[in-house]
């Protein structure tokens, strides 16, 4: 599903990822781990298309097509969603008109019919329950006022509304009480299925323990030094990234 | 300047022609009082960008161009369809349409109004019964420093006189439609509106200024306000002119003890507008709602000064104008707010913020504090930026196309001062018109 060569960007002349390599199939749920500085975030943004990264070489195939050509708004009508590391708050955008338009858009894209106000509403009231949000949430504006946690619930109720082929989750896990965690963990697992992708994103293994991985990479410097199987955020679990001989460096601005 | 000598003259010559076709026919105090404001306009001439108040605005646009009166009440006739498109669709409200500056009988009407309740033409007041207008008329808007203020004191021919006695209340708003016209020869309008809330009494006024044609006119409007004490005012004053009108207006509200007020000013139209809002806490225990928003495009230019006066204590204003410019078009904002030596316990807060869709587009923004008491809590912020690029790509990454996505926030940025008219038909309307000035407008209506 998503094919990634040689892949290195960078933002304000700066180079973050040297040659990036990753294959992920349907079906699968990759975990990318590593310590701040890393180039995490920065290979999420620039699968969802943030045009602030500027993509110096190499390819990415996602489903056959030349991703990076596609613009964001395409990437997602095409599949691609990405839970942002920090949501944006939009006062004045309501989180349902918002999310209907979103859906309706892609729905569009796809040669669907779009759903009227009484189908979207009876569509996202299952997922709502799913992620612990109740009726007021949806007349709010968008991640307005919202807690941390709540603003982590909204992302991942986004992509159950918005039903991904390939869900990229970028340091979801931060910022969660473990109950919170739970309930996130939870929602994102019951859209685990064999035609679905996963690229869980994440400095701890905290969140490997409710979201088990198939393989489990390692970045460090805009590489990925180690891949393995889920046995492998454990073992970061013990000796920490030191371990793997990799030094933390201070946290790089997120291109927020 | 030699030429705005010659554009005084011009307007003191016309003067002398308007005093004479009204022939005496009017109460020998107004007479004198035109007189003196035309000696003043005479004395003080048109505003310079000299001027600090009148820095970013050239108002030479106004003066190059030779406005006559409409001296007839031909327009007045107009059939009531051509103005349809100005009214608030089902709204029950009570409504005095004015054309050009004159009161169009035909065109308006009133339901049923409390007793007492008065609503009537200032035009047949100052003929029948200027005694009602004496104690009031051009007391709350001075003409000595504001030279188009002087210019509708000595021209003004018509407008609206609402009075509100004590303890009534208004329940369904009244409706001032200003409607100008202008065929072959620019037109001038002198709109005069006295706004008279006794004590405990209430009610929501909607003053309405728009345009029937692509004609070229000037609108110089002045509304005079004066909120008794306790009493509560939902004012709203929405300027909708087409791209060649010229619009100049003061607002000024006087408020009594422990009174509300909410005035909410919104400019869509014109090629050059000023408005002056100046607001008097006369005394204690008073709050104050000031709002705006101004939407332009193309060439427009709006310049809103605002001025609070806290001349008493313990009375609280919330300020908060928000500007939208795109194309080449300007947003002026000046606040002043003055707390005067007594007005202690005063609670003032100011918010400006403009956003800029063009590179070429342009907005300035200037808080004016000046507080002479010590206890008392006042901020003020004003901000100019873009869209939020962050907001915009978190949009598109969730398939909501680019234009799509600007047209939101941009629509987002004026929700809070569209979500704050409380009359829900015109609010309707008001969406509907932001909403057509932006991009996919379709997506957008089908949203809300």
């Amino acid at each position: 599903m998503l094919e990634i060569k040689n892949l290195h960007a960078s933002i304000g002349g700066k180079e973050i990822l040297k040659g990036i390599d990753l294959s992920v199939k349907a079906g699968e749920v990759h975990a990318l781990m590593g310590p701040n500085g890393s180039g995490k975030t920065t290979l999420a943004q620039v699968l969802a298309g943030r045009v602030s990264y500027e993509v110096t070489q190499g390819q990415v195939r996602y489903q056959g097509k030349d991703l990076l050509a596609l613009k964001p708004e395409d990437r997602a009508r095409e599949g691609v969603f990405m839970a942002f590391q920090y949501p944006v708050e939009i006062p004045g955008v309501g989180n349902a008109y918002f999310l209907k338009a979103a859906l309706n858009a892609i729905r569009k894209y796809r040669g669907e019919p779009e759903l009227d106000a009484m189908e979207f509403l009876s569509l996202v009231n299952d997922k709502m329950k799913l992620l612990g949000l109740d009726e007021t949430f949806m007349k709010r504006g968008l991640n307005e006022g919202f807690s941390g946690g709540e603003k982590k619930r909204n992302e991942v109720f986004q992509m159950a509304v918005l039903e991904p082929r390939l869900a990229i989750l970028d340091e979801t896990d931060s910022g969660l009480d473990i109950d919170a965690l739970r309930i996130v963990a939870n929602g994102v697992n019951s859209m685990r299925n064999k035609e679905r992708a996963m690229l869980v994103v994440t400095h701890y293994s905290r969140l490997l323990q409710y979201i088990i991985p198939d393989y489990v990479h390692v970045i460090a410097g805009g590489r990925i030094v180690k891949s393995g199987g889920k046995e492998l955020a454990q073992e970061l679990e013990r000796t920490g990234y030191a371990g793997l001989g990799i030094e933390e460096t201070p946290p790089v601005p997120a291109g927020r | 300047m030699a030429v705005s000598v010659n554009v005084t003259d011009n307007y003191v010559a016309d003067f002398a022609r308007f005093e004479k076709a009204i022939n005496g026919g009017e109460a020998p105090w107004l007479q004198k009082a035109r007189r003196a404001a035309i000696e003043r306009f005479q004395a003080m001439g048109f505003p310079t960008q000299k001027q600090e108040a009148w820095k970013h605005t050239d108002i030479r646009p106004i003066t190059r161009i030779p406005f006559q009166l409409d001296g007839s009440a031909e327009a007045t006739r107009l059939p009531g369809d051509l103005i349809e498109a100005f009214t608030f669709g089902v709204l029950k409200c009570s409504q005095l349409v004015f054309v050009n500056g004159t009161f169009a009988p035909k065109l308006s009407y009133l339901r049923w109004l409390p007793e007492g309740v008065r609503v009537r033409s200032i035009g047949e007041a100052r003929q029948m019964r200027p005694r009602e207008l004496e104690p009031y008329l051009g007391k709350l808007a001075p003409f000595d420093k504001h030279a188009f203020t002087a210019l509708n004191a000595a021209f003004f021919q018509d407008g609206a006189f609402v009075h509100v006695p004590k303890g009534a209340v208004v329940e369904e708003p009244i409706h001032l439609l200003h409607v100008s016209t202008a065929s072959d020869r620019p037109t001038v309008s002198y709109p005069r509106n006295l706004i008279l809330m006794e004590e405990d009494s209430q009610a929501t006024i909607i003053e309405s200024y728009a345009g029937l044609d692509k004609g070229v006119t000037l609108t110089n409007a002045v509304t005079e306000i004066d909120v008794g004490a306790g009493a509560v005012l939902d004012h709203y004053k929405m300027q909708r002119e087409n791209d060649n009108a010229f619009h100049v207006s003061t607002t000024a509200i006087h408020q009594g003890r422990g009174s509300t007020v909410t005035s909410n000013s919104i400019s869509l139209g014109g090629s050059l507008v000023r408005n002056d809002v100046d607001t008097l806490f006369r005394d204690e225990g008073s709050e104050l709602t000031l709002n705006g928003l101004y939407l332009l495009h193309g060439q427009q230019h709006c310049d809103n000064h605002t001025f609070i006066d806290h001349a008493k204590p313990a009375c609280t204003s919330r300020e908060l104008f928000k500007g939208i410019m795109d194309g080449k078009a300007q947003g002026i904002f000046y606040g002043k707010i003055l707390v005067q030596k007594d007005a202690q316990k005063t609670n003032a807060r100011q918010t400006n913020k403009n956003l800029l869709l063009s590179k070429e587009s342009f907005a300035d923004s200037t808080p004016a504090l000046e507080i002479l008491a010590d206890d008392v809590k006042c901020s003020h912020g004003s901000t100019v930026g873009q869209l939020d690029e962050s907001a915009v790509f978190y949009l598109r990454s969730r398939g909501i196309g680019e234009e799509t996505a600007r047209a939101m926030l941009t629509y987002a940025f004026a929700s809070e001062i569209i979500n704050s008219v409380k009359v829900a038909s015109m609010r309707i309307k008001l969406d509907q018109l932001v909403l057509s000035r932006l991009p996919s407008t379709e997506l957008l209506e089908e949203g809300l």
